[in-house]
C-alpha cells in the first residue's frame, strides 16, 4: 500500500575530529547543499525536513532544529525532530521516507549530524539520575562485557574483532570522506593498541568525529537528478527495553526481528546470497561478528568464521562486503551514523560509491542501532524498483 | 489515503511537582488508562508507538529509553520517537497508518519540568551562538512579543485578563488543572507584573505529567467497537528562528497550517489551542480564522496546567474528548513549540 520512494540526492560532510571552521549550522549545510545538488533541486523543491540527531547534551542545545530551520530551508515547510539513540540516523530516514511513503509529500529532505567536539560525549551519557545505578561506563564499558559473552559462548579467535578493525579501515582509505584514514594499519599494530574496555581495544573502537549526512528522498513522479535513484524496498524498526529478565544481550531478539520484517518486505529469503552488500552499524569491532549472526548472514556461533574467511571484505573480494566506507569504525558523528549506513547503502546501488564501489551491486542492506543496543532501523534499498 | 480515528485520550492531572515519582511512573497510570478504553491489555496490541519528550527536562540523555519500560516491549515493539512535542509524535503515527505500515498506534508525550527551573532551560534552545549566550528566558521572550502587541493596540490588558478569566473559570469544570477559580478582571489586572508588561497569571504555570492517546484506522476503530472520532486533517509549519526575523505580532505558521486544512471551511465548535502565554491565545485565534461561535478552551487550555512535551497531544485529546461526547461536530486543536510560537501544527477533529 505505501507508495514507492527513492534516495534521488545523498550529501555528506568530510569527518573528522573537530570541525572547528563552521558552526553546527554550517556543518549541515556542507552536507544539505551536497544532497540538494547530487539531486539536482533547490531548497524551493523540498516539502518538509526531517533531522535527526542523538542526544541534545552531545552539544548542549536544547531541541537544535529550532535555531537550524532557517539554514535547513524549513521555514514555512512542516519540519520534524528525530531522536532514537544510536539507531536515530536510521530512525530519521525512515521517518523521512514515510512522509513520501504515506503520500503526503512529493520531496523531502532527511538531515543527521552530530557536533561531538562541541560537548563531551561520556560526560552527556553519564549524567546521574535519581533513583538509578549511575552507570559511568560510557558505551564501550557497557558493550564490553556483552562482547566477552559473545566470545565465550561462539569459541570465536580471539582475534576477529582486530580482523575487523583493520579490514574496515582498510575499506575507509578507499573513501575520502572517512574520518580515519589508515591504509597501511596492521594487525600487529591493533593489537598493541591500549586496552580501554577488555576485550576492546583503542583501534578496536570507533572515533568520536563531527559530521553530517543528507539525504532527499522522493516519490515515484518526483524523481530528479543525473543519477540512478535507489528504490526503498523495506523499512523496518524495533525497540526492546534496555533490561529485562531473560534478556538475549549478545543477540538481541529485536534485531532478529527487524531484519526478519525488512527481509519479507524485500523479498529476500538468504541475504548473504540476495544481498549485495551491506552497511552495518559496528562501532566496535567485535560487533560484525555478533550482527552477521543477529541479521543472519551466518547461523548462531559461526558468524566470527565469515569474518576470518574474508567474506565480508572488499580488497579479499569477499561474496558479501561490509561497511565498503569503512563504516562506524572509521567515522562516528553518532547522531548521523546510522544514516551514513543508510546513505552508503543506496550510494551502493546508484553505482556512486567511488572507489569503495562493490562492482555491480544491485540490492544493499543498511542498518543501525543504539541504546543498549535495543533500538534498530534498518533499510533495504536497490537499483531495481519495487 | 486512509482515515484515521482517534479512539482513546487519558490525561494525568498537572502538578506543580511530582516529588519523587520518576518518568515511568507518570507515563504508566496514562498508558493502562487508554488501553482500558479499547480493551486491550498493553502496548502489544497496537501497531506503532510513537513519544515525545525532551531530555533536558529530565537532565539526561535518553529521557525517552525510560519510557520504552513502560511500554512492555517484550517481545519487541515498532516503536519511534520524537524530541517535541507529543503532537509531533501523533503526526509521524499517522504517516505510519497512512503509509500502511500499521493500523493502530499508542502515542505519549511526558514532562517532569519540577526539577528543573524550566524558563532557563529552555533559554539553551536558541540559536547557541547569538541568542542562548543571552540566556533569554521564554517568559522575557514572550513579554516582549506581548510589548509589541500592546504598543501595537493589537490586544489590551483587559483582554489578556479576560484570556485568564475564561480560563480559570473553564478549569473548574475539569479536575486535572493546576489552577482553576473565578477570579474578576480586576483582581487580575491589580497583580504586580512578574515580567513586565505580563502579569504571573499570563503565563502558563509549570506542571509534570503525562498524556497518551490511540489511533487507527476507522476499519480497526470499529473492530475494537469503541467510540471514536475522526482525525480529518493534521498539519505544521515552521518559522524563521530569530525573534527579530519574522513578525511576533502574527503567527504566520499557524495561518498557513490553518488555511492548508481548510479550517475555515466548516464552522469550528470548539478550538483547544496551546497558548502558554495570554496574548499569545488572541493572536493565535486570529491565525487560525476563529470566530464568536467556536468556543475556546473549554478545558481551561495551558494557562490552567502546563505539561510540556504533552500539552499539544493533550490539546487534540480534549477536542477528542468533547466530539466523542457529541458537545461538538467540529473541533481544532493547535500546538506549538520553539521560541515565541515558532513552529506550530494544526488538526482538525470531526464526529464520526
Amino acid at each position: 500500500m505505501a507508495e514507492r520512494a527513492a534516495v534521488v540526492g545523498i550529501g555528506q560532510t568530510r569527518y573528522k575530529s573537530k570541525r572547528q571552521d563552521v558552526s553546527m549550522a554550517g556543518l549541515l549545510r556542507e552536507a544539505v547543499d551536497r544532497a540538494l545538488a547530487d539531486a539536482g533541486v533547490s531548497f524551493d523543491d523540498i516539502d518538509a525536513v526531517i533531522m535527526g540527531k542523538a542526544p541534545d547534551m552531545f552539544e548542549g542545545v536544547v531541541m537544535p532544529e529550532s535555531y537550524l530551520a532557517d539554514a535547513l530551508g524549513a521555514v514555512g515547510k512542516p519540519m520534524l525532530r528525530v531522536h532514537t539513540a544510536g539507531s536515530v540516523g536510521g530512525s530519521t530516514a525512515i521517518v523521512a521516507a514515510s512522509h513520501v511513503q504515506s503520500g503526503s509529500f512529493r520531496r523531502v529532505l532527511a538531515v543527521t549530524w552530530e557536533k561531538q567536539s562541541e560537548s563531551n560525549a561520556m560526560w552527556a551519557l553519564s549524567t546521574p539520575q535519581p533513583f538509578a545505578v549511575h552507570l559511568n561506563a560510557g558505551a564501550g564499558g557497557y558493550f564490553a562485557p556483552i562482547i566477552r559473552e559473545y566470545m565465550r559462548r561462539s569459541g570465536a579467535d580471539p582475534n576477529t574483532g582486530i580482523r575487523v578493525a583493520v579490514k574496515d579501515r582498510r575499506h575507509g582509505a578507499r573513501n575520502p570522506l572517512a574520518h580515519l584514514q589508515l591504509p597501511d594499519i596492521t594487525e600487529q599494530e591493533v593489537a598493541d593498541s591500549p586496552m580501554l574496555w577488555d576485550p576492546i581495544r583503542f583501534l578496536e573502537a570507533c572515533p568520536s568525529s563531527d559530521g553530517a549526512c543528507a539525504m532527499v528522498i522522493a516519490a515515484e513522479d518526483a524523481l530528479s537528478g543525473d543519477k540512478p535513484p535507489a528504490w526503498i524496498q523495506g523499512v523496518a524498526m524495533r525497540s526492546e527495553p534496555t533490561m529485562y529478565a531473560g534478556r538475549e544481550e549478545v543477540n538481541p531478539q529485536a534485531g532478529r526481528d527487524c531484519a526478519a520484517d525488512v527481509y519479507a518486505q524485500a523479498g529476500i529469503r538468504d541475504p548473504r546470497r540476495e544481498l549485495d552488500c551491506a552497511e552495518i552499524y559496528v562501532p566496535f569491532s567485535w560487533y560484525e561478528p555478533m550482527w552477521l549472526e543477529n541479521l543472519g548472514f551466518a547461523d548462531e556461533g559461526e558468524g566470527w568464521k565469515l569474518t576470518l574467511s574474508g567474506a565480508t571484505s572488499l580488497d579479499e573480494g569477499g561474496d558479501i562486503p561490509w561497511n565498503c566506507s569503512g563504516g562506524v569504525l572509521s567515522s562516528n558523528p553518532i547522531g548521523a551514523s546510522g544514516m551514513i549506513r543508510f546513505a552508503e547503502a543506496a550510494r551502493q546501488v546508484r553505482g556512486d560509491a567511488g572507489d569503495h564501489q562493490v562492482p555491480g551491486a544491485r540490492k544493499a542492506l543498511g542498518h543501525a542501532y543504539g541504546g543498549g543496543a535495543q533500538f534498530f532501523a534498518m533499510w533495504v534499498v536497490g537499483a531495481d524498483r519495487p | 489515503m486512509r482515515d484515521i480515528a482517534i479512539v482513546a485520550y487519558s490525561q494525568s492531572p498537572c502538578v506543580a511537582d511530582a516529588g519523587a515519582a520518576n518518568e515511568v511512573e507518570l507515563i504508566m497510570p496514562q498508558l493502562q488508562a487508554v488501553y482500558a478504553q479499547v480493551g486491550i491489555d498493553n502496548a502489544q496490541a497496537v501497531d506503532f508507538v510513537c513519544s515525545g519528550s525532551c531530555d533536558y527536562l529530565q537532565g539526561a540523555a535518553f529521557a525517552f529509553v525510560a519510557g520504552v519500560d513502560a511500554l512492555g516491549a517484550v517481545p519487541p515493539i515498532k516503536e519511534s520517537h520524537v524530541e517535541m512535542d507529543a503532537a509531533w509524535a501523533l503526526y509521524e503515527s499517522v504517516l505510519k497508518i497512512r503509509m500502511g505500515h500499521a493500523d493502530s498506534a499508542l502515542i505519549y508525550g511526558f514532562g517532569k519540568s519540577s526539577p528543573g527551573e524550566l524558563p532557563t532551560v529552555l533559554s539553551q534552545r536558541l540559536d547557541p551562538y547569538y541568542l542562548a549566550p543571552l540566556w533569554l528566558d521564554t517568559v522575557s521572550l514572550a513579554a516582549l512579543q506581548a510589548r509589541l502587541l500592546l504598543e501595537q493596540g493589537r490586544v489590551s490588558e483587559r483582554q489578556m485578563a479576560e484570556v485568564v478569566q475564561r480560563s480559570r473559570r473553564n478549569a473548574r469544570a475539569n479536575p486535572l488543572a493546576q489552577l482553576a477559580g473565578d477570579p474578576s478582571l480586576d483582581d487580575l489586572l491589580a497583580e504586580e507584573p512578574f515580567v513586565a508588561p505580563l502579569r504571573r497569571s499570563d503565563c502558563a504555570p509549570v506542571s509534570d505529567g503525562a498524556a497518551a492517546m490511540i489511533i487507527a484506522t476507522v476499519e480497526q476503530a470499529r473492530t475494537w467497537g469503541v467510540p471514536y472520532a475522526r482525525l480529518t486533517g493534521i498539519d505544521h509549519r515552521m518559522e524563521n528562528h530569530n525573534p527579530c526575523l519574522r513578525d511576533l505580532t502574527r503567527s504566520t505558521s499557524t495561518r498557513q497550517a490553518a488555511e492548508a486544512l481548510g479550517v475555515s471551511d466548516a464552522p469550528v465548535d470548539v478550538a483547544e489551542i496551546y497558548a502558554p502565554f495570554s496574548h499569545q491565545e488572541i493572536l493565535l485565534c486570529e491565525a487560525l480564522g476563529l470566530g464568536q461561535e467556536t468556543q475556546v478552551n473549554p478545558s481551561g487550555g495551558v494557562l490552567a496546567g502546563n505539561l510540556m512535551m504533552a500539552s499539544g497531544l493533550a490539546r487534540v485529546g480534549e477536542v477528542f474528548r468533547r466530539v466523542v461526547a457529541g458537545e461538538a461536530r467540529r473541533g481544532v486543536a493547535h500546538a506549538t513549540s520553539g521560541p515565541c510560537l515558532q513552529h506550530n501544527l494544526v488538526a482538525i477533529v470531526e464526529g464520526a
